[in-house]
């Protein structure tokens, strides 16, 4: 049905679309940065073939989509700038404004403004998607990375690696309204799409903290145990969590591993086995499946949701970083 | 001084583009999605810091080697522009939680006595001492501060016996020791099966401690030191170096010539001179090293360009071991939140104290010596080729214990 709906949108724009179609232009995409080949991977969700390589500014990380699936954007973090690309025809768009080196960001539910890390600068930069104005530079720790936004789009948090801080920034005044102290090198944070719980991952402390947004606490710090893998190779950084809350996925760095932990009870339940310093992770739209970047072994893995199970690797350019995929 | 004032300039430039007039506010939000939140800014309001952490650092001058390569000539403020990196990224974290850190830097000569300038940093108020000092100096000063309200923390000097024999309850120390360099580079050799090793040996004191570790790590290890010969053709043999260093190095087969040069005098000319083609590691060559420029992984290269950016120039072993010393009582005040010196001392020592040190694995302390367990990087002038602890280096807590003097070696009882 997706398919035919896109399609006739498609054709409704005129030629000028078609001229350009690529052979999959209508299946659900997934899109991969490539950190050390300044490329992104797009791959056709259905028959898990690479459909084009994309070169890209240099050092692509931090990967989004617009909430409707019709624009990428990308970190370009060596060219300090967000480059836009269109989903369908694969051509960049647009730039924007990024701050100094860009590693990662994270859009607003209303698809504006974008919020953007600057690893170098200690700042969280917010940038207007639509006519590139700077809206707010926000003074954070010591390199920035992660960036979550509450489904409600009413807190942004970002992480500090070095100050080992998540902070919470309320969207409507752009202020830090709290910080709170995470375990060493906080990569990544995220919100269940209930709004009930904040994740965020520490990859040298090896730990996950949950959060409760209504007091900004910790409520429990998750952390992991895998028979025949040193303690210091398990590295959280990527974490998704179902829309149904049934499931979270947490990526484990150099332990290649991918731990799938119970939301309700924050048990560990599964680990599983992917490619080389797994790295971030994006779900399918219908979430079927999640797709882990593996960065050393230059591939993804493709998780199946509900079987747990990996089903294939797909290799992609040099060092993936991040993955969104579009329907 | 200048780092505070620098440090300030950045907070200023910050909160002035903070302070810029959004000119976004049209933006309008699809139907139906969560609205757009107001496109301004406010700056953020000036905190009072309600903790300072005094930090004093004392470089004594090394006796210069009789000869620098242009490429190794040291930066005036070497070691120092780490330590200001470290108090700007403390400033960062610490504003969150109302601390403050201050940094107060002295530079001593050659045959200077650091001890009054020690004392005077006390007198001050400075609650914690950087030394980069000899370790003779280095204990004068540990011992006659004993019962000053002080923490200690060694960046510079490598010696064991700062560990071991003499170690001190009042000094922690950064600067991993000699023992750690070589068998860093040890496990590297025998990983590699390289395991017959040619030793050549400086003039120096610190070059025979330097063998010494070498010949240690050699036991360790299973390496094995086939040839071994003292460096004797002066102290500067660049002008000879072609017709000398092919004789001098005719000691049989041997897969590894290691250099115990710590000064600089001759390691640099042994390369493409030796009368086999044999690859060259120790003081020069592939050397054992707390860090270097081409460092990058396990987010080093955002150090690396923040250093850059603060001092323009490139941030050497020295630079990051002050950096460290610092940021490893920025670590631990964010969990104190106090300056008190038992608490941070505590908190440094503290099971779950865990320093992330761009090096993939975290450092910590090692409760019976205080020595900051962490990998060693393997570089030459280039590359980074590889850190150690090596993997299949096991040990009971940790793979890092495999570095230096492990808690059942080590002969140090804390007075």
């Amino acid at each position: 049905m997706k398919r035919h709906l896109l399609l006739s949108a498609s054709l409704a724009l005129g030629g000028l679309l078609m001229a350009d179609a690529l052979p999959a232009f209508a299946q659900s995409r997934a899109f991969i940065s490539n950190e050390r080949d300044h490329t992104m991977t797009v791959l056709d969700m259905d028959t898990l073939k690479v459909i084009e390589t994309v070169k890209t500014g240099r050092r692509p990380r931090g990967i989004t989509a617009s909430p409707d699936g019709k624009l990428i954007y990308v970190c370009a973090s060596d060219d300090n700038r967000v480059e836009v690309y269109d989903a369908k025809t694969l051509k960049l768009v647009k730039t924007l404004r990024s701050g100094p080196d860009p590693e990662l960001f994270v859009l607003h539910p209303s698809g504006n403004p974008l919020y953007i890390a600057n690893e170098d600068d200690n700042m969280v930069t917010v940038v207007n998607v639509e006519n590139n104005d700077l809206i707010a530079e926000i003074p954070v720790g010591v390199e920035p990375e992660g960036m979550g936004i509450s489904p409600d789009g009413k807190y942004m948090v970002n992480t500090s690696e070095t100050t080992n801080m998540a902070h919470v920034v309320d969207t409507a005044t752009n202020e830090i309204i709290e910080n709170i102290l995470v375990d060493s090198r906080p990569r990544i944070a995220e919100f269940s799409a209930d709004g009930k719980q904040l994740w965020v991952s520490s990859e040298v402390g090896g730990t996950v903290s949950v959060i409760d947004p209504a007091t900004w606490k910790i409520i429990k710090k998750i952390s992991f145990k895998i028979p025949g893998v040193a303690d210091d190779a398990i590295q959280p950084v990527g974490v998704r969590i179902t829309k149904d809350g049934s499931k979270a996925f947490v990526a484990l760095g150099p332990a290649n591993r991918v731990a799938v932990i119970n939301p309700k009870t924050l048990e560990v339940e599964k680990y599983l086995l992917v490619g080389q310093r797994v790295w971030q992770l994006g779900f399918t739209p219908d979430q079927k499946f999640l797709i882990s970047t593996n960065g050393n072994s230059n591939d993804v893995s493709i998780i199946d949701v509900a079987a747990e199970k990996v089903t294939k690797s797909v290799t992609t350019g040099r060092a993936p970083w991040g993955v969104v995929v579009v329907p | 001084m200048r780092s505070r004032a620098r440090a300030a300039a950045t907070a200023l430039v910050v909160f002035a583009c903070a302070a810029l007039p959004a000119a976004a506010q049209n933006a309008t939000p699809p139907a139906g999605a969560p609205a757009a939140p107001p496109l301004a800014a406010k700056p953020a309001a000036a905190i009072a810091p309600e903790q300072t952490f005094r930090i004093g650092v004392i470089r004594q001058i090394p006796e210069p080697p009789p000869w620098i390569a242009p490429l190794q000539m040291p930066p005036d403020n070497l070691g120092i522009a780490g330590a200001e990196l470290g108090i700007k990224d403390n400033l960062t974290s610490g504003r969150f939680l109302k601390l403050d850190y201050k940094l107060a830097t002295e530079t001593v000569p050659t045959d200077g006595d650091p001890l009054p300038v020690a004392q005077k940093l006390v007198e001050d108020g400075n609650r914690f001492l950087l030394l980069d000092v000899p370790a003779e100096q280095l204990l004068r000063i540990a011992d006659a501060l004993k019962d000053k309200d002080v923490l200690l923390i060694n960046v510079g000097a490598t010696d064991d016996r700062l560990r071991m024999a003499d170690c001190r309850a009042n000094v922690f120390h950064i600067a991993p020791s000699r023992s750690m360099l070589t068998d860093a580079l040890a496990q590297f050799l025998v990983t590699k099966q390289w395991r017959n090793w040619f030793l050549m040996v400086g003039r120096t004191d610190a070059d025979k401690l330097y063998a010494e570790a070498v010949r240690r790590s050699a036991r360790k290890f299973g390496g094995k030191i086939v040839a071994e010969k003292t460096w004797d053709y002066g102290p500067d043999a660049r002008a000879t170096a072609q017709s000398e260093v092919p004789r001098g190095t005719q000691v049989g087969e041997y897969d590894m010539l290691i250099v115990a040069d710590e000064l600089g005098e001759f390691g640099d000319i042994l390369p493409y001179n030796t009368w086999l083609s044999r690859p060259i590691a120790g003081t020069q060559g592939l050397m054992p090293l707390s860090w270097h420029p081409t460092m990058e992984n396990w987010g080093a290269s955002q150090l690396q360009s923040r250093f850059f950016k603060l001092s323009n120039r490139l941030m050497q072993p020295l630079d990051f071991q002050m950096w460290e010393g610092v940021f490893a009582i920025g670590s631990a005040s964010l969990k104190t939140r106090s300056s008190d010196t038992a608490k941070v001392r505590a908190q440094l020592l503290a099971p779950d104290y865990d320093l992330p040190v761009f090096k993939g694995v975290a450092a910590s302390f090692r409760d019976w010596d205080h020595q900051l367990r962490q990998p060693i990087l393997l570089t030459h002038a280039t590359n980074t080729v590889t850190l150690s602890p090596q993997a299949g280096f096991l040990h009971q807590s940790s793979p890092l214990d495999t570095l230096g003097f492990d808690r059942p070696e080590t002969t140090c009882t804390f007075k």
